[in-house]
């Protein structure tokens, strides 16, 4: 497994233009592949517009301490780009002045950012919702961190972790050797302090996106088999289970070419495109920041860079919830990937 | 235009085709396999685990493909996938094997 990111590397497809000109070929095995604006036209949308800025998801930065292959962050140790204390006041002060009920944190690794607990702690003061996208090993890849637990908790902090198998084998491949073993051993702490006990309203959420070219079975039906797999063989116990189908973006589009699987998958985002899951996108209910600032419909066309309209405020800085609430959605052909089959989301399915 | 193989992986997908010659059966067929392969008393996930060792007893190479996608976005691992191949194949060597009884029962009446 690479080491390195695709822009450590210097790889082609860290330039998000090659990557939108790999999705925008409309030929697929000779056939027309119907841009995603013309296929939900068929169903009567108009494009897609937000309804509401309900979450800020904020991208604290690529830095990372794993390197994923499907990552569509392309973040990786080799990665320096995160958000400063600046930027992140910005955004305290977008949160404050606006409906923003949820700050989703993501990166990258959040926890790595120098400014982290600080963020964290102004947000709980704000009395926002805050969800932290935990890869679980942060937890143990240092001694300053082995205190996370508590500091969630303590935060009132929600816990979505990814964690794409119960078994050590499918876990591994996507996300390093030794993986598995260390986010046992961090679910193991989550529980010890609360985290997806029952009754202590300190909510843990695993995260399943498929190892591969396929896309995730029923959520109920995985969650169940997670729950009994981690409860008989590692005593853990967690909340939900939040299947997400990978988008072809960075890294994962990558493994897609380079393994030959690209145009099946693209088919097959297509074949189970399910137009009730149009109106369920999360980009209508949410802002993407990135980490420096800038502003998107959400973190995939973040690191596609396809920003904000020019009409509307572009960085967190100039953010103003009442105008970006009605915005009209950038869309792209990735756009698939969140309306295949049951609907795909950053909580799951979406319909 | 008939292809030079009799396997063309691309057939799998025209599988819903097949009642083209014959809409009626076809549906009634397609309305009770998907019947089949829902959850019931046993999870879709052990139903395709089932369905992927049939497979494999029956050699077809397009069960093969589409129940090895399936098993995996149920989230079933290789381990499991490869223990289910080996109760298709534990049957198949048995099936074989239990009929070495007949074999011994005729030999021994035949013999002295």
């Amino acid at each position: 497994m690479e080491k390195k990111s695709l822009k450590g590397r210097a790889h082609k497809l860290s330039d998000s233009n090659m990557q939108l000109e790999v999705l925008s070929a409309h030929q697929i095995k000779g056939d027309k592949f119907p841009a995603f604006s013309e296929k939900i036209a068929q169903f009567g949308f108009q494009g897609i517009n937000a309804r509401s800025v309900d979450v800020l998801q904020i991208n604290l930065g690529k830095m990372c301490n794993q390197t994923c292959a499907h990552c569509h962050v392309d973040a990786g140790p080799d990665r320096k780009e995160i958000m400063t204390r600046e930027t992140m006041k910005a955004c305290l002060k977008a949160v404050k002045n606006s409906n923003v009920a949820v700050a989703d944190l993501t990166g990258g690794a959040p926890e790595m950012n120098p400014d982290f607990r600080w963020f964290v702690e102004e947000l709980h003061a704000l009395g926002v919702h805050i969800i932290v996208r935990c890869n679980l090993t942060i937890i143990l890849a240092n001694p300053k961190y082995h205190s996370l637990p508590e500091f969630y908790k303590a935060n009132k902090v929600e816990v979505v972790s990814s964690l794409p198998h119960f078994s050590a084998r499918r876990t591994d491949k996507q996300r390093g050797e030794g993986v598995f073993e260390k986010s046992i051993k961090a679910l193991q702490m989550l529980n010890v302090v609360g985290y997806g006990i029952e009754g202590s309203g300190l909510p843990l959420n695993l995260v399943y996106n498929p190892s591969g070219a396929f896309l995730p079975g029923d959520q109920q039906g995985l969650e169940n088999e997670f729950k009994k797999k981690l409860r008989d063989n590692f005593d853990i116990s967690f909340n939900s289970l939040f299947a997400i189908t990978n988008l072809p973006i960075s890294r994962f589009l990558d493994y897609l070419v380079s393994s030959g699987n690209y145009e099946e998958y693209m088919e097959k985002l297509l074949d189970v495109f399910n137009p009730a899951s149009v109106t369920g996108v999360m980009c209508r209910d949410t802002i993407s920041v990135g980490w420096d600032g800038y502003l998107y419909d959400c973190d995939f066309n973040q690191m596609l860079d396809m920003n904000l309209a020019d009409n509307l405020p572009r960085h967190i800085e100039d953010f103003d919830g009442n105008v970006l609430k009605n915005r009209e959605i950038r869309l792209g052909q990735h756009c698939y990937g969140c309306t295949a089959g049951s609907g795909s989301s950053c909580g799951g399915t979406t319909t | 235009m008939l292809d030079k193989s009799y396997y063309n992986r691309e057939d799998l997908k025209k599988f819903g085709e097949i009642s083209e010659f014959q809409p009626a059966l076809g549906k009634k067929f397609f309305d009770y396999y998907g019947e089949v392969f829902k959850e019931g008393a046993l999870t879709a996930r052990e139903k395709s685990l089932i369905a992927l060792a049939v497979a494999h007893a029956i050699q077809c190479p397009y069960c093969i493909d589409a129940y090895t996608g399936d098993a995996l976005e149920k989230g079933s691992d290789e381990e499991q996938m490869m223990e289910a191949v080996h109760v298709a194949a534990a049957i198949r060597g048995g099936a074989s094997l239990v009929h070495g009884v007949q074999m011994m029962n005729k030999a021994k009446d035949m013999s002295m």
